[in-house]
């Protein structure tokens, strides 16, 4: 997607981080996230679960900024995420 | 990456989870925004009553932490009407599938839409009865392969945001489940909204009809989506299509009409008024 | 809302057996009627829909039969007392429904006034074709409670009588009436409200997180929760187990499920079951009859006692659960059966049963009119030889 210009108040916003939380029996593999996740934070990990899926795993947790698009799109309840506090830093 | 617990587990049976839906079903998507709309508009939870048909979808009533109810073939929006006029202060939300909604039961939606009965229709349009094995229905493209168009559907589908407009319907949508945001806020606001309200929801069937249609896999549909959609809010639903090359999707109707409840009230007052001034 | 006096119809009325049908429901607490017009249930309808605004009800006319049914479950589980009228071929379309009401075990009245059959048949002329039905009609192992009435009176008390039942033990309920019980005219005694004996469904006493929708009492009937009242329970048409979950792939689910819903019927039997025995102590031949049949029946067997024959009547006031046993009782002191019915063959092959080795004789009738007395008369003293 493209904007025609630089929004105005784009140094003033602080870009959240977040955390990704799997639960990892409740997947099923479609690869939703993992496809659809706009900052590529997302790969299908090795391992199986216990119905014999790949979950996802995070593979650049620092790109994470909370679009919770993972969450949204997941048909099976099994990713959400959760806002990192940043006051310290992040 | 710990074992937390999901933001929407109160909405949900957990003893039922995980759903029988298939990897890449969009059914779990449709969920998803609807319990992400009750919790987002604050719904007094024990006030809703979750209503839904045979078919894949239909076992979504049994996911769902509210009054719940799994109708025979066809008969949600009838069963629906019965709750929602017998007890006006229910919200009564239908989730059913395109065939359960259109070829059994086309005659109680258009009838629904016609009283505009406050009563809220998702469809969950995956354009073939999946549960049975992907036989057509009532909205299978032209000429798409299912188990019982072995050479190809010969018949035209409904355009069905253009079958609930002309019916009465208040408030029309169509969005995939690709569109997840903006479906969410379509279900908000038909929540909101007094009268019958409908929104379609594309959604993937890739076990099924995807596999017999040359789309294999969920991202393969939701793919498609992204490649086909085009948002036409407002435009006219009768030129709504869906087309391998073209989805059209938005708001289509957006008015104000008496609700059947409301005007079945208004008419007990006027009767009893009238009877306690024979009185 | 105006006053008491507009919702039971206290007095002395000379009514139509329709409009008794209507004012019994609404007697015994009927707030909501999804129906659809059919010849000779018609007036049911429209009685409903001019007195359901004035006390508090809701009336709907839905688009057909399948989606009236649809409605009155989806009424009833919103815990207002709900009911239907029709005749054979909406009963037809209704059997789905009924199935899922009786799954569901959701208390609820649907009343058909019988007309001549199959098919579209002849809807100003009444019949008893569709006894069978009422019990066989829907798929699946499933019992029905079906009530007989056999005057303008009864066909009031039995239809507050029917959702009494359908209360009770939480399940659909049949009011058999035909065309010319649901079109003639009779006296008919409403009481004072309060005289009438009106039951409840039974409530939760659990809270919502202790709650199984489908969990019986002693009784076999599981108090039932509505919706809108914080229980959040699931009711499905599958086979489920007591939380309402469906269990499609348990034999034993299946097994519990079936039986507890067709033994609530059928180990209740003898709360439910009603028959009328009008001089049968000394009886030789007893004639079987139901419904509009059984005034002939009576006025034949009055005639036989003057002709100095010992002939009794045996009314059957249920249908369903059929009375077997009391017709058994019945065979065994008298030495014939005549069975008197409207239709070429139905209960018939009940009280055959019930009568093991007593014969039974079978009078049909098709067609407008009930037997008449002397055709009984000459069927009773036949019986006899």
């Amino acid at each position: 997607m493209r904007l025609w210009r630089k929004p105005l108040d784009a140094d003033k916003i602080k870009i959240p981080r977040g955390e990704i939380h799997i639960i990892r029996e409740r997947c099923k593999g479609c690869g939703f996230c993992i496809e659809f996740c706009p900052r590529e934070v997302l790969e299908q990990s090795e391992e199986f679960n216990e119905k014999g899926f790949h979950p996802p795993k995070v593979k650049d947790k620092d790109k994470c900024v909370v679009c919770s698009f993972c969450e949204a799109v997941c048909p099976d309840f099994a990713i959400f995420t959760v806002e990192k506090n940043c006051e310290g830093g992040c | 990456m710990s074992e937390d617990v999901h933001p929407f587990e109160t909405f949900l049976r957990k003893e039922m989870i995980p759903h029988i839906w298939c990897e890449g079903c969009g059914n779990g998507i449709i969920l998803n925004c609807y319990v992400r709309a009750l919790k987002d508009l604050n719904v007094n939870i024990d006030k809703v009553v979750t209503v839904s048909g045979i078919g894949c979808i239909g076992r979504v009533s049994g996911y769902i932490n509210t009054d719940s109810y799994h109708t025979t073939h066809g008969r949600a929006v009838a069963f629906a009407t019965g709750v929602k006029v017998a007890k006006p202060e229910l919200k009564v939300v239908i989730i059913s599938g395109d065939g359960d909604l259109f070829a059994i039961g086309g005659n109680h939606f258009i009838h629904a839409a016609r009283r505009n009965v406050d009563i809220q229709v998702i469809c969950a349009n995956n354009f073939n009865y999946g549960m049975t094995g992907g036989q057509y229905g009532p909205t299978t493209p032209l000429d798409a392969w299912t188990t019982t168009t072995p050479y190809g559907n010969i018949e035209h589908p409904f355009n069905l945001v253009h079958l609930a407009a002309a019916s009465g319907a208040v408030y029309v949508a169509r969005w995939t489940t690709l569109h997840l945001r903006r479906l969410t806020q379509s279900i908000k606001k038909a929540l909101q909204k007094e009268g019958f309200s409908f929104i379609e929801v594309i959604t993937p069937c890739p076990e099924i009809y995807g596999r017999y249609n040359k789309m294999k896999t969920g991202i393969d549909m939701m793919n498609w989506f992204r490649k086909a959609s085009e948002i036409r809010d407002y435009s006219d639903p009768a030129k709504a299509e869906i087309t391998p090359e073209r989805i059209v999707i938005g708001e289509f109707v957006d008015i104000e009409k008496p609700s059947f409840d409301k005007l079945l009230r208004d008419m007990a007052s006027k009767v009893q008024e009238k009877m306690v001034g024979e009185e | 809302m105006a006053g008491k006096d507009r919702v039971v119809l206290t007095g002395k009325h000379f009514m139509q057996g329709d409009i008794a049908c209507a004012e019994g429901a609404i007697a015994a607490g009927c707030r909501f009627f999804a129906g659809y017009p059919i010849t000779p249930a018609t007036e049911i309808a429209e009685r409903m829909a001019r007195r359901l605004p004035e006390v508090g009800g809701v009336y709907i006319q839905m688009e057909d039969e399948l989606g009236s049914m649809a409605a009155v479950i989806g009424a009833s589980y919103a815990c207002v007392k709900s009911m239907t009228a029709t005749s054979g071929p909406g009963f037809s379309l209704m059997v789905e429904n009924i199935g899922l009401a009786f799954m569901t075990e959701t208390p609820c009245v649907v009343v058909n006034v019988m007309r001549g059959g199959p098919s579209t048949g002849q809807p100003t002329k009444p019949s008893q074709q569709d006894v069978m039905q009422a019990k066989w009609g829907s798929h699946g192992d499933y019992e029905i409670i079906a009530l007989a009435p056999s005057s303008v009176q009864e066909v009031f008390d039995l239809t507050i009588e029917a959702f009494n039942f359908s209360e009770t033990y939480r399940t659909p309920v049949v009011v058999l009436a035909d065309e010319i019980i649901g079109h003639m005219r009779e006296r008919v005694i409403i009481p004072e409200a309060d005289e009438i004996r009106v039951v409840n469904r039974k409530k939760p006493k659990v809270p919502p997180g202790e709650y199984a929708p489908f969990r019986p009492d002693e009784d076999l009937v599981p108090p039932m929760a509505c919706f809108g009242e914080g229980y959040h329970f699931y009711a499905s048409g599958l086979t489920h187990d007591e939380s309402g979950h469906p269990q499609t792939d348990s034999a034993e689910a299946q097994r519990k499920l079936v039986q507890r819903l067709c033994d609530k019927i059928r180990k209740n039997a003898d709360k439910i079951v009603k028959t009328e025995g009008t001089m049968l102590e000394d009886a030789e031949v007893a004639v079987v009859a139901y419904g509009v049949t059984s005034r002939s029946g009576l006025s034949a067997v009055r005639k036989a006692r003057e002709a100095g024959i010992k002939a009794g009547l045996l009314r059957l006031v249920t249908l369903w659960p059929f009375p077997a046993e009391e017709v058994s009782q019945v065979a065994k002191k008298v030495d014939a059966i005549v069975v008197l019915e409207m239709n070429y063959g139905q209960i018939v092959r009940e009280v055959e049963r019930a009568a093991k080795e007593t014969p039974v004789i079978f009078l049909p009738k098709l067609g407008e009119e009930p037997h008449k007395p002397a055709e009984v008369l000459w069927a009773i003293r036949g019986a006899l030889q």
